[in-house]
């Protein structure tokens, strides 16, 4: 089990109180396909994605965006427990999805950025540490049941 | 993983905006990283690694003067930064991996403080020049 200290959960939520879950669920995920263009490679059935332009403006892509950062709200509403709040999603990504655990990894850095990018100063370093400590665990949590 | 002029045009233009701050932001990746990544501290046990430390202020300066010269010698970075990458095959030994680290904390201070500039396609090509950097600056090491 993670350990979460006062301040890191306060942190993190403080953040996560502010955020529009679909804006920057869409901008993370588009931002994932722009900036590593390998990471397109799952989303063939997508329909567009043949610019930067027409990835920011695909609905697929911001609809895709904001279910993934939706779950990443059930992570927050169970910090002591990320393990088994990813399990059957693990799975999935394993079974399912056939997705490389290190696009986890991408996907956590580039929603750090977005979330910089939305709170500028606010977002401090001692915010950053929280985030990816927090993007980690999630990271790590979505490979483990993979076989 | 080459640099179109595409991603040199939007280097330089990112930097052109970052402009004078350049030397604030090194120091503000490098005080991110320690905090975001403690294990970079061991690289510097000889540093006051504490909060507004002159010494990574002054590092921090000196590493954001390596990525202007980069920026600005984008065609040949190799040749720009040839001496730095010697120091740090002989000398420094930075294990690879802790150039990734800086890169995605210079990134962070870059959105923080400049969003509209850093739209996705400048993101991109300034993760791929702060990768080339990397690449350079361990293409001595074995």
């Amino acid at each position: 089990m993670v350990h979460w200290s006062a301040e890191e959960k306060q942190l993190i939520s403080s953040i996560w109180g502010k955020v529009n879950v679909e804006e920057c669920g869409a901008e993370a995920l588009a931002r994932l396909l722009i900036v590593y263009p390998w990471t397109q490679r799952f989303f063939s059935s997508f329909g567009n994605l043949s610019s930067p332009t027409a990835i920011t403006g695909n609905p697929k892509v911001r609809a895709h965006g904001k279910k993934v950062l939706t779950s990443f709200g059930d992570a927050i509403k169970n910090l002591d427990n990320i393990k088994g709040t990813y399990s059957k999603l693990s799975e999935l990504h394993c079974e399912k999805l056939h997705v490389d655990p290190e696009n986890f990894r991408l996907l956590g850095d580039i929603l750090v950025i977005v979330l910089a990018s939305h709170f500028g100063r606010d977002f401090s370093p001692a915010c950053q540490f929280a985030w990816q400590k927090l993007v980690g665990v999630v990271a790590h949590a979505l490979a483990r049941r993979y076989h | 993983m080459v640099l179109s002029s595409a991603d040199k045009n939007n280097v330089k233009i990112i930097f052109s905006k970052i402009g004078g701050h350049a030397e604030d932001y090194g120091g503000e990746a490098l005080e991110r990283m320690f905090v975001t990544y403690p294990q970079t501290k061991t690289y510097f046990p000889h540093f006051d690694l504490g909060k507004g430390s002159a010494q990574v202020k002054a590092h921090g300066k000196k590493v954001a003067a390596a990525l202007v010269e980069a920026a600005n010698n984008i065609d040949d970075i190799a040749g720009a930064l040839s001496k730095l990458s010697d120091l740090h095959a002989q000398k420094l030994r930075v294990d690879p991996v802790n150039f990734k680290l800086l890169g995605q904390c210079f990134l962070v201070v870059v959105a923080s403080h400049n969003p509209a500039a850093l739209t996705p396609e400048v993101h991109a090509s300034l993760d791929k020049f702060l990768c080339a950097v990397g690449t350079v600056l361990t293409a001595k090491y074995r």
